[in-house]
This record gives structure tokens, C-alpha cells and sequence, in this order.
């Protein structure tokens, strides 16, 4: 359904006056496949370039190279309303993603409005329908962003982007931002809606043992570059990436006794604008060799899960 | 009480009280701002020896009642004010949150427009405009309204590009919702509170410099009775009759301070820092 | 063994009305990590600054007891405790990038330090500042220390902020937050460096986190903070192996174990919202959400002891 064929996106930057330009590869070579319904997981830290990935499948960003089809269509070809119709966002901020000078209804029913086919009438009643559907009382319609609080923010956010019943939800860090207990109400909400209305989620987030719960497929990203992909459960339960491995030792679950793991990656930070040479991960790499300095891995495909190491060859 | 709450009554009473006497002119100038009367000339104020409770605040050098000058002047100062805000605003919205939101080449077109603004002499243009066209309310509202839509621009632009990044603007992106619709119901209603602030600053700043104009005779011609032009008619006679000055200096003091009153108060009521 | 730090029945209200702390009691003993876990809105970093005396103007606090060893932080005027704040106190925050002044190099604000509390000249303050930042694992100090903020990464950063938090020797470490807004693998590594420095050094070490793996793996002992009040108070062990009190159940039902929790049940989870508490609340503010609410829970709530060291406000009976 969602055909990623080698995208790149770079962006430049230059830092004062004086200094060179430089390039940073936020996605550098991605190429995956995605059929519907399922729930891929891509799961990364900050510099790795999920986000700008999200926004290069919801249409928002051109890709610099490459090209991203959606259902055989080049995304980009796509009419700004045949793209809505297909693919919609909940982000991470339920602050920022709001308009804080627009009511509830008006929000939710951007979509509707932008498509300019339905009679007012019947949007009002999809909008309401939507909100009930995402648990909100109606007496939330007309109330303005500030007077609710994060979980409910986010299930506006959720109803604004199911009200068009798009084919796929990119969801950048939907619960980051909310307390424990929220998150949990609003991941079953998201479980829920996904069988009801048969949707494919894209669940982008940095929380492994959220991912471990939701995805059905999980895609480990490093410096714009997919390092392990493949099914879920699998993958979680003998990971091959050494940076796979890293994150789910990283993950403090809450059962006591048992001491912090020592990652072993030393010091040196992802810099997307300064991508090592060779693999790209060998600076961290516990197990880098002497050709992880020099040589590109290839992907390496077994039972169903790509990995770009040489260990895993 | 809270000073802050003082000061923004404080304005909001000058600026609604001038804002009153110029709409009631007419009811409440006791006699016609125009009219000469050559044997009542520089009557001084009615406090002063030799006033008479006829015309309150004297009359000026053409035997003209000061005080409905002064009440009529108040409409010419609040027309300037308000005609200049609204078309100066309109010209440095649009450019501010066109060049903010498209950047490239479109910001770069903006930027070298507010840049050459910033280059132009007000005065020598009013200058060059009155001696072309001649001087009336018009020109007047005109040369101003097309010269002072910088701070409108630049405060539109960065605020524009702060909100262009958020993510309720993407969603309405990915919700398909055209440019246009993004501009007007996305981008404006969430800077209009900023725009808002900078146009009681600037609203002050057109009517003093409408004064300013008027002074130098290339504001609004006689005999209307602008409080700029009436301290100009009066600077002959400032060291005999020294109210002729005072009053319309005085006049336009309150006025002002009324309005940057007003401007600080609403800037903190809708919670923005001059900085942002 | 004197606790390090004791706090008995601690209230903070701001001048909203909102009471943000409202009777909180616990102690911290030396060489002890003790988290304070809850989440927003709870009043747990409200507690951390009330100890440093750094609440806002216009909070009200008041304590039965508030002792940092033997100082009595109740009747300190500021300016005295001020001279225990990044001495023998000493804080680090959730957010590196708004910490440290951006305009000044590491090496000067960490010495500053030193020569402020200690009145010892730069080079002394500087010698101490690359001293600790070996310490806390950063290689190259001498070049480190010559650098502005913005040159390093978050991780980093927050191991400069733990090490300007030890220039002076403290004996209590108070983290708010500390790992939150770093990556899942920094976050390790920085917990790892407080737990060993911690040994290293008998720091009392006061946590405050929202994360529940976090708690599990640092903490000796636990207080959970629901709505300005501590609802449950034990040991690690305890808390995580038989939790008392129904908020406690339910955060712990909230949190996915990878290999652990099904996919395909709904995640435990806790319906409603936090509420808002003003000053003449009464009665248990869990209620509302709690599946065993009574009406015995408008009024009163009794503390319960559950062993010596657990204890919990609930009207239900212990099991």
C-alpha cells in the first residue's frame, strides 16, 4: 500500500555568517514496503530522522530524492484532497496541534470543510459522530483547545485525523507528551479505532515498550537509515542489529532488582549533518570491526527481517 | 489594585473620552469651529484675565472659539490615526505573512521591500506629494498609510514564520486545506493579537506625526482645524497668548499617552511580550 | 542513622489557590535514593523546590518539619540557605539546555561554583571542575571545559550539570527529572553514572521521575504523589511487589512490559483526569477515578500501616 523507493531528504543549514553550509541528511536511502492494516513501528533517538520521515509520507515535505507511492500513486502527483482522503497525522504536541483560536468542532471538521463535498449539515453530524467515537462528551464541541486538558487534546487530535476515514494514521510520538495513565487510555483508543474503522498505523516513537505492544512490524531507525526491519515480535525477541540491541537493553521496565543495563555506546552522539563513513553506526558499535570503519553494510534479508550489518550477514 | 489595571483604565478612558467628544462634535462644540469673528480675536481662556465664559478656552487669532477647534480637531486626529492603522496595517500584513509563510525568494522580495521603506525620508516624501498634488485629509491619510507599514511587516513575518512551523498548521496542511484557507484562518487569527499591539503604537505615531505635518503646512490645509496645524497658526503668537500653543499641544499629549496606555495594557491583557 | 533530609507535613498552596503540596511527609537517609514519583500536576517538583526555597513569589509554604541535617529550613531566612544551595544541597533539573547559561563556558559557571561557596580563587574552581568532569565520565575535560554550552549534546550536558552539582561536596542530590528529555540509551548511562557516584560518595539522592522503570531500577525507597499528597510510601520491593493503594495499582497496570503484557488486551489503564485541588478539598482526590471509592472516602482518610516501612492513606482495610 505505502511504497517507500529510495528517498533521501536533505536539508541544508548553515550556521553564521561565515560558516560552510552544511548538509544534513535527516533520511538518507529508506526504502520499505507496507501493506495495509498492521501497525509499523519505527522506533529511533532524536537525530535519527523519524520525523522528517512522517512528514515525507504525509505528503508535507518532498522527498530530495526518490519517490513515495501510495496506493500505486506518486504522492506527489496526488491532489492536496485525494492525499487527505488517504493519509492523516496525530503528532506529539496535544498543545501545538491544536489551533488555540478554533473550537472543537471547527477543528475536527477542518478536514471535511477542506474537501468542500459534504453539506454543512452533514458534517456537523460527522464531527459529532467522531467525537463520540473518541470518547468525548458533546458538550466538547464548543469549547476551545485551552480548556482541555492533554489526553482529551489528543483525542481531538485523533478524531481530526479519522474524520475523512483515511487508509493510514502516521502517528509522530501520539503519547510522549501524556502522563503514564493517559497514554494507556489513549494507545487502547488507538487499538480500538484501528479495528473499527480498519486502519494501517505508522507509529512513530522513541518508547520501546510501547512499540513492543502496539507494532505488528518495527523498523529500527539510525541517522535516516532503516538498521533493522522486520516482523515484531521476532525482531524484539532476537534482535541482530547491535544498535537493536542497545535500545532494548536501554529499556527500564518497572520491575525492581534488576540493576541498569550498561549500553556500551559510548559518547559519541548521532550528527545527522556529519554521518560517519562506512556503517554508519560503527562509531557506537560495541561490535565494530575493522570494515564497519571503511565499508557500507548491505542489507542483509532473513526470515522476513532486513538487517544492514555485517554480523548479521 | 494592580498599577498595570490603573494605567490601562487610564487609557482606556482618554482614548474612549476623545473617542466620544470627536463623534458628539457636533452636539458639544459650542460654536462652529470655522466661523471668524475678527472682534473676538486671542480672547485668552476663560480661567485667564480678560476670558469670558463664551469661549471656554479663548479663540485664537481669527476670532475662532478654541474649544469646538479643539473638539473638531479631535475627529481629524482619530480619522488620521484610524484611516493610516488600517491601510498601513493591511499593506504590512499581507507582506509580512506572505513573505513569512512562503520564504524563499517571496521573503527575500519582502525583506528588500521593508528595507527600502526603512530608506525613505517620511518627510521629504510628503514634501514631494504636497508640492505634486496638494494637501488635503486625503494626501494626508494616503502618504501615511502607504509609509508606515514597516512594523506591521516585520512584526507579521516573524510571528508568521513562529506559527508556520507548529504542528496544527502541518495537520491543516495534511487535512488539505488550501493555502488561502491556511493564511486567513490558520496563520491571522493567532497573530492578530501581536498586530493588535503594534497598531496602537503606530496609531499614536500617525497622529503625531500628522501633527508634525501639519506643523511644516504639509498636512491637512486650513482651515480645518487639525491640533498640529493650529499650534502652527499659533507660533506667532505663542510668547503674548501662549494658549494657543498649550492647548493643542496639551491636546495631543493626553491623546497619546492615552493610546501607548491603551497599547501596553492590551499588550499584556493578551498576554504577548514586546519581544515576541 | 539521622536522615539526611525530613520533610513532615509540608504544604504549598500558590496564590491561584490551588494547593499544590498538601501534607507531604518523607525523609531521605544517607546514601539512599529515595524517588518521589507521580505525575503531572502531582506537586512532586513543587516538594524538590520547596527544599531549596525556590518557589515562586507569592507560594505559601508551611512544614512541621523541614530539616536538612541539622539545619532547620523552616526557620532559615533565604540568604542562609541560599549558602546551603550548591553546597551541601544541591539541585539538577530536567531540561540541560535551559540549566546552564548559554553565554558563559562550562569551565567558568562550574567554577563559580566553587568560588562562591568556598571563596577560592578561578584556577582552584577550574582544576575542581575538570577533576569532576572525569569523574562523571566526559574524556577530554580541559577541552570540555572550555566550551559553551550549546557544543554539547544533551547527554552531556546533564553529566556537566551532575558534575557542577558535586563541585561543592553535597550530601543531598536532588534530581528532578533528570533523565526525561534525553535519549533512551543517554538515560542509562546518566543513571548508571548517579547510582555509582552515589556510592562512590554516600549521596542522598532525592529522584523525582514520572517513569515507573526508572523508579524500579534506582530507587531504595518510594513515595507516590497523587494530587499534592504522598497516597503511598515503602521500599522498592514492597511498592512494586504488593502496591496498596489503588492509584499505585493502577499506574503500575499502565505501563507495557515488552515480552510481558498481551497485545491483544487493552492496557490497564486509569479513567478521568487529575483533578484540580483547591484549598478546602476534603476527602480522598483519587476518588473519582477509583473502582473501589466509598463513601467513607469524602471524609477523612486514614493512614494505613501495611509493615514498618509502608504505609498508605486509604479507607480501605489493608488485605
Amino acid at each position: 500500500m505505502i511504497d517507500v523507493r529510495n528517498v533521501f531528504r536533505h536539508f541544508e543549514s548553515r550556521s553564521g555568517l561565515f560558516a560552510e553550509s552544511r548538509v544534513v541528511r535527516a533520511v538518507d536511502g529508506l526504502s520499505f514496503s507496507l501493506e495495509s492494516g498492521g501497525v509499523l513501528g519505527i522506533v529511533g533517538e532524536s537525530g535519527c530522522g523519524k520525523s522528517t520521515l512522517g512528514r515525507l509520507i504525509l505528503g508535507l515535505l518532498p522527498p530530495s530524492a526518490g519517490e513515495i507511492l501510495i496506493e500505486g500513486k506518486n504522492l506527489l502527483a496526488l491532489d492536496r484532497r485525494e492525499r487527505a482522503r488517504l493519509i492523516q497525522p496525530v503528532f506529539q504536541d496535544p498543545f501545538s496541534s491544536l489551533n488555540p483560536r478554533q473550537r472543537v468542532r471547527e477543528i475536527v471538521g477542518l478536514p471535511l470543510a477542506a474537501q468542500g463535498a459534504m453539506p454543512t449539515a452533514k458534517q456537523r453530524d460527522a464531527v459529532m459522530d467522531m467525537l463520540a467515537r473518541v470518547g468525548l462528551p458533546d458538550t466538547m464541541a464548543d469549547r476551545f483547545p485551552a480548556q482541555l486538558s492533554g489526553g482529551q487534546r489528543q483525542r481531538v487530535a485523533i478524531a481530526r485525523a479519522l474524520v475523512l476515514r483515511p487508509r493510514i494514521v502516521v502517528c509522530d510520538e501520539p503519547t510522549s507528551a501524556l502522563d503514564v495513565s493517559v497514554q494507556a487510555q489513549i494507545l487502547n483508543l488507538l487499538a480500538d479505532l484501528r479495528k473499527d474503522l480498519g486502519l494501517t498505523y505508522i507509529f512513530i516513537s522513541h518508547n520501546l515498550a510501547v512499540v513492543e505492544h502496539v507494532a505488528t512490524e518495527v523498523a529500527v531507525m539510525y541517522l535516516g537509515r532503516f538498521v533493522e526491519h522486520g516482523p515484531a515480535q521476532p525482531l524484539f525477541a532476537a534482535p541482530r542489529h547491535p544498535y537493536t540491541k542497545a535500545l532494548l537493553a536501554s529499556v527500564l521496565t518497572p520491575e525492581p532488582g534488576i540493576p541498569i543495563p550498561d549500553v556500551g555506546l559510548g559518547d559519541n552522539y548521532p550528527d545527522p549533518s556529519n554521518v560517519p563513513a562506512g556503517c554508519r553506526f560503527h562509531p557506537r558499535c560495541p561490535a565494530a570491526m575493522d570494515r564497519c570503519r571503511s565499508d557500507t553494510p548491505p542489507a542483509a534479508s532473513r526470515e522476513g527481517r532486513v538487517t544492514e550489518c555485517f554480523l548479521a550477514a | 489594585m494592580n498599577p498595570r489595571s490603573v494605567s490601562t483604565g487610564l487609557g482606556l478612558l482618554i482614548v474612549g473620552g476623545v473617542l466620544a467628544i470627536a463623534l458628539g462634535a457636533d452636539l458639544l462644540a459650542p460654536h462652529d469651529p470655522f466661523a471668524q469673528d475678527l472682534s473676538q480675536r486671542m480672547i485668552p481662556p476663560s480661567w485667564m484675565d480678560g476670558g469670558s465664559p463664551d469661549h471656554l478656552l479663548g479663540t485664537d487669532q481669527l476670532g475662532r472659539d478654541y474649544l469646538s477647534r479643539l473638539i473638531f480637531g479631535a475627529r481629524i486626529s482619530l480619522l488620521i490615526g484610524t484611516l493610516t492603522v488600517v491601510t498601513s496595517g493591511l499593506i504590512g500584513t499581507t507582506l509580512g505573512v506572505v513573505g513569512g509563510y512562503f520564504g524563499g525568494r517571496a521573503d527575500d522580495a519582502v525583506m528588500f521591500a521593508i528595507t527600502c521603506r526603512l530608506a525613505i525620508p517620511l518627510i521629504l516624501v510628503a514634501l514631494t506629494v504636497v508640492a505634486l498634488i496638494g494637501s488635503s485629509l486625503t494626501v494626508v491619510v494616503l502618504t501615511l498609510g502607504l509609509l508606515l507599514w514597516e512594523r506591521f511587516a516585520v512584526v507579521a513575518r516573524t510571528t508568521t514564520m513562529q506559527i508556520r512551523n507548529l504542528d496544527y498548521v502541518a495537520a491543516a496542511r495534511a487535512a488539505g486545506a488550501s493555502t488561502p484557507h491556511i493564511l486567513i484562518r490558520e496563520i491571522l487569527p493567532n497573530i492578530l493579537t501581536h498586530l493588535v499591539v503594534v497598531g496602537t503604537l503606530e496609531m499614536a505615531l500617525a497622529i503625531l506625526l500628522e501633527a508634525a505635518l501639519s506643523f511644516l503646512g504639509l498636512g491637512v490645509p486650513p482651515p480645518l482645524p487639525s491640533w498640529g496645524l493650529m499650534i502652527a497658526e499659533g507660533k506667532d503668537y505663542m510668547f503674548f497668548s501662549p494658549w494657543v500653543i498649550m492647548v493643542p499641544g496639551v491636546a495631543l499629549f493626553i491623546l497619546v499617552f492615552g493610546i501607548n496606555l491603551l497599547g501596553d495594557g492590551l499588550r499584556d491583557l493578551l498576554g504577548v511580550s514586546a519581544r515576541r | 542513622m539521622k536522615p539526611v533530609l525530613e520533610i513532615a507535613n509540608l504544604s504549598v498552596g500558590f496564590p491561584d489557590g490551588t494547593a499544590a503540596v498538601r501534607g507531604v511527609s518523607l525523609r531521605v537517609m544517607p546514601g539512599e535514593t529515595h524517588c518521589v514519583v507521580g505525575e503531572s500536576g502531582c506537586g512532586k517538583s513543587v516538594t524538590a523546590l520547596s527544599v531549596m526555597n525556590l518557589l515562586p513569589r507569592g507560594a505559601s509554604r508551611s512544614a512541621s518539619v523541614m530539616r536538612f541535617q541539622d539545619h532547620d529550613l523552616t526557620r532559615m531566612a533565604d540568604r542562609h540557605i541560599a549558602r546551603l544551595r550548591g553546597d551541601k544541597m544541591a539541585m539538577i533539573f530536567q531540561e540541560p539546555m535551559t540549566s546552564l547559561n548559554p553565554a558563559y563556558t562550562i569551565g567558568s559557571q562550574m567554577a563559580e561554583v566553587l568560588e562562591r561557596h568556598r571563596h577560592v580563587s578561578r584556577a582552584k574552581g577550574l582544576d575542581r571542575a575538570a577533576e569532576l568532569l572525569e569523574k562523571v565520565g566526559i574524556t577530554a575535560p580541559g577541552m570540555r571545559l572550555a566550551q559553551y554550552p550549546h557544543q554539547l549534546s544533551g547527554g552531556l550536558r546533564q553529566r556537566v550539570m551532575i558534575a557542577m552539582a558535586l563541585m561543592c561536596d553535597p550530601e543531598l542530590l536532588i534530581a528532578d527529572e533528570p533523565t526525561t528529555a534525553l535519549d533512551v540509551t543517554v538515560q542509562a548511562q546518566i543513571l548508571r553514572l548517579l547510582k555509582s557516584l552515589q556510592q562512590q560518595l554516600g549521596l542522598a539522592l532525592l529522584l523525582i521521575t514520572h517513569d515507573l522503570g526508572v523508579v524500579a531500577r534506582m530507587a531504595q525507597r518510594v513515595s507516590v504523589m497523587y494530587a499534592g499528597q504522598v497516597v503511598e510510601s515503602a521500599t522498592a520491593e514492597a511498592l512494586f511487589a504488593a502496591p496498596a493503594h489503588p492509584y499505585t495499582q493502577g499506574l503500575l497496570r499502565c505501563v507495557p512490559i515488552p515480552g510481558k503484557t498481551p497485545h491483544d488486551e487493552p492496557l490497564g489503564s486509569i479513567p478521568g483526569v487529575v483533578p484540580r485541588i483547591g484549598g478546602r478539598f476534603t476527602g480522598c482526590a483519587f476518588r473519582d477515578r477509583c473502582a473501589h471509592a466509598a463513601p467513607a472516602c469524602e471524609g477523612d482518610i486514614p493512614t494505613r500501616h501495611l509493615s514498618h516501612d509502608h504505609e498508605t492513606i486509604c479507607t480501605r482495610p489493608p488485605a
